[in-house]
């Protein structure tokens, strides 16, 4: 983290202040009041949250944000490819939940991988009667048609709790039966004010139900780490697990992009968790340190400045071996991180992007853009809490604005005002600013590109930051507004 | 740590009675946790004194979601240091009610409100197990024992049953069990043979036989528990024994439910039905 100031030209408190107050103007009493302190200026010295946040959404505003379920399959389960993920209730929340994210798997499908569409397609009749004999059913079909399925998982959907089903009753004795983990997640949708909620009972299930079940093969090393938070979006993990090799270490776990069950139950014997995505899965790390006193570090892959200081810092928690390697990795991806940025740093030079994602990119990119020359004038997140919102105000430009759970409309106001030049965001975002006229990346899913962690993912990171800023399509398109 | 759970039919007095005996559980020296399981929340009204308490789900209703809620917003002590909580829930007509129970029971677990210190914990539920809702205090990890609160009226022996059938369901998967029944004695015919036969047909006991007195009334009157009211009374007497018996209970069985005809048979071994005649069936007393 950088002491340094960083001031945006034209953007003074007051006059982001002034942004924030014109757009609440539009709200009823209620709604303004309810809006008010997710809203405000970024205090960069001050190095804690400038908004509240994880409050209930104020109903009527659209909001991005999704919820408990899709925090469970989508981001923490789902991404774990040797195990068959049930999506337990009605057929349309795992439908629309499948592939979606982009966290990319290798293997061959029903064999090593099982990113297929599990569901329990509950009709009126299990609504009445119960679902528990039908996830019986289902959990012994998927069993035999998958006998390579290492574990399942069983997601509820809302009408399973409200029925009040015990699918964790089923899932032990299932689990018994058929010899396989079957883990029981009440991440029903209705629970909590976001995904964020999803996340943590996931986290939960993991401590209560896998954690500890399976121990490495091999012996022990002194550079045994697992990389936790890192989803295998567009590849991620495919960039910054041989990196982390190459400077030394070996990385026994992936939690959860492209994971294996069996390694994450055994995680408990690694020396150290690297997390990159901490609003997902700081409560696992916490609960490693506190159980077998595995410390943890936050490291940012994002842009060759944060990629050298991140591994600097993971270095320092080693011998010389580890330091000398690492410091060789730098200096070998250096000067080619160099030619990269001389390459688009021009073309991007002064560009603006407002970003608005989940939990950690929109403070974790930032340094990324400004390697190539860019400035971020707006960030905010869908389901963070208050210590993310601690841990972004340094990295936010003086008084730029910072937003919680930000509604389209704000959304829309503060683009008039502030005209990026970019806008990173979600798919629910993407044609709201392209009619606008403004060039936008899907930042979720990193809109069917990636990785963009890394050094692999830095070129095409700016190849494709580049490639929205600078497409002739936008003067070709003439703005209503 | 024992947890209990206390079923019966709906009005058959549930409420008055978990109360006084968990009164009487207090006045042993025990430390005892109730939690209501009832939207109408009245689980916990002579304990606490109070006309009603506030409930975990009025405070989610009021502050959008139960990860406002705080344990000492709903968690209140009353009469003999007993720690009350009620579920709370929709009124009559609306939303569900089985999942305020899940909601609130998720809730007490996750903020720590069963503590080491504690000798038992009882679950006053709703009238009959309707949905899954109602039957999350007998999930695994909660109550293993169980007690019906019934009488000698036909009514409240066929709630008994069924209950008894729904035990019977957790009970082939989990460890939950009956620990007997309790009769609140409504002054019907043969009343105490008739509670008694239907425990042995369930494989279990009438654990006590509560006699009728409307020295309850008056307690309740007062929302007190009558041991808390007058301790001297015989009917304090009456709790007091019944919560020493569930103290010493050793009995917990597998209930063995009955079929509807030989419920019906064993009403009419006491007199209580005649014996079937078809060409009664429907016609009216006046008619006759």
């Amino acid at each position: 983290m950088s002491n340094k100031i960083k001031t945006i030209e034209g953007i003074t408190k007051e006059s982001t202040q002034e942004m924030i107050d014109k757009a609440l103007e539009a709200y009823p009493e209620k709604g303004k009041k309810k809006r008010t302190p997710h809203l405000a200026p970024n205090d960069q010295a001050s190095g804690s949250a400038c908004v509240k946040s994880n409050r209930k959404t104020v109903p009527g505003v659209m909001s991005a944000r999704g919820c408990a379920y899709a925090g469970a399959k989508g981001v923490v389960w789902g991404p774990i490819r040797d195990m068959v993920h049930v999506s337990h209730g009605p057929v349309g929340c795992g439908w629309y939940s499948w592939g979606t994210r982009r966290n990319l798997m290798s293997g061959i499908t029903g064999v090593t991988n099982f990113a297929m569409q599990f569901t329990s397609d509950f009709q009126e009749k299990d609504i009445v009667y119960g679902g528990d004999k039908k996830l019986k059913t289902l959990l012994e079909e998927a069993k035999d048609l998958f006998p390579l399925a290492k574990g399942i998982s069983v997601l509820s959907e809302c009408p399973v709790g409200l029925i009040g089903d015990d699918i964790n009753s089923v899932a032990k004795a299932s689990a018994k039966e058929l010899d396989i983990p079957i883990i029981p997640c009440n991440c029903e949708g209705f629970r909590g004010v976001s995904q964020s909620l999803g996340h943590h009972i996931s986290n939960d299930t993991i401590r209560d139900y896998i954690i500890e079940t399976r121990e490495f093969s091999e012996p022990i090393g002194p550079y045994d780490i697992a990389l936790i938070g890192e989803y295998n979006i567009g590849g991620d993990a495919w960039s910054t697990k041989p990196l982390l090799e190459e400077c030394g270490f070996n990385v026994k776990a992936t939690w959860t992009g492209d994971g294996e069950i069996e390694k994450i139950a055994a995680t408990h014997q690694v020396k150290l968790n690297v997390i990159h995505c901490y609003r997902s899965m700081n409560y696992m790390c916490k609960v490693m340190e506190e159980k077998y006193g595995i410390p943890w570090i936050e490291l940012n892959f994002f842009g060759p400045t944060k990629i050298k200081q991140s591994l600097r810092k993971l270095a320092e928690l080693f011998d010389d071996t580890i330091k000398e390697k690492v410091e060789a990795v730098i200096a070998k991806y250096d000067p080619l991180m160099q030619a990269v940025i001389e390459e688009y740093k021009p073309r991007l030079e002064g560009k603006t992007v407002m970003l608005y994602v989940g939990g950690l990119r929109p403070r974790h990119t930032i340094n990324a853009y400004e390697d190539l020359g860019m400035s971020c004038v707006g960030s905010g997140y869908e389901f963070a809490h208050g210590d993310d919102y601690d841990r972004t105000a340094s990295e936010m430009p003086e008084a730029t604005v910072v937003y919680d759970d930000v509604s389209e409309y704000e959304f829309e106001e503060f683009a008039h005002t502030l005209k990026p030049d970019l806008v990173g965001s979600g798919i629910k975002e993407k044609y709201l600013f392209q009619k606008m006229g403004i060039p936008f990346r899907q930042m979720h899913s990193w809109d069917y590109s990636g990785p963009y962690h890394g050094y692999l993912g830095f070129p095409i990171f700016a190849r494709d930051i580049d490639m929205a800023i600078n497409s002739p399509t936008w003067s070709l398109v003439k703005s209503p507004f | 740590m024992r947890q209990i759970a206390i079923y019966g039919k709906g009005g058959i007095g549930k409420s008055t009675t978990t109360q006084n005996t968990v009164a009487g559980l207090a006045y042993l020296g025990k430390k005892v946790m109730i939690v209501g399981c009832d939207p109408k929340a009245d689980s916990t009204r002579l304990i606490l004194h109070a006309k009603a308490q506030s409930t975990v789900m009025d405070l989610v209703r009021e502050r959008g979601t139960v990860e406002d809620l705080e344990l000492d917003d709903v968690l209140k002590v009353g009469y003999g240091d007993t720690k009350c909580v009620e579920s709370g829930g929709p009124e009559p007509g609306v939303g569900c009610a089985g999942r305020g129970v899940i909601t609130a029971i998720n809730f007490l677990e996750e903020n720590g409100a069963y503590t080491d210190d504690l000798d038992f914990v009882f679950y006053d539920v709703l009238g009959d197990v309707v949905c899954g809702g109602f039957a999350m205090p007998i999930r695994e990890g909660k109550a293993e024992e169980i007690y019906i609160v019934c009488s000698g009226e036909m009514m409240a022996m066929y709630a008994a049953n069924n209950i008894a059938k729904g035990i019977l369901k957790y009970a082939s998967s989990g460890k939950v069990r009956l620990g007997g029944l309790i009769c609140n004695a409504r002054k019907t015919d043969k009343e105490f043979e008739l509670v008694s036969a239907l425990a042995a047909k369930l494989s279990t006991q009438m654990i006590h036989f509560v006699p009728r007195d409307n020295q309850v009334q008056r307690a309740e009157m007062r929302r007190m528990t009558v041991i808390e009211y007058s301790p001297e009374h015989p009917q304090a007497q009456e709790y007091r024994t019944l919560a020493e018996k569930i103290q010493n209970n050793k009995m917990l069985v597998v209930p063995t439910p009955l079929e509807m005809e030989e419920l019906e048979d064993l009403l009419m071994e006491y007199g209580i039905m005649e014996a079937e005649d078809e060409a009664v069936v429907g016609v009216a007393e006046a008619a006759k």
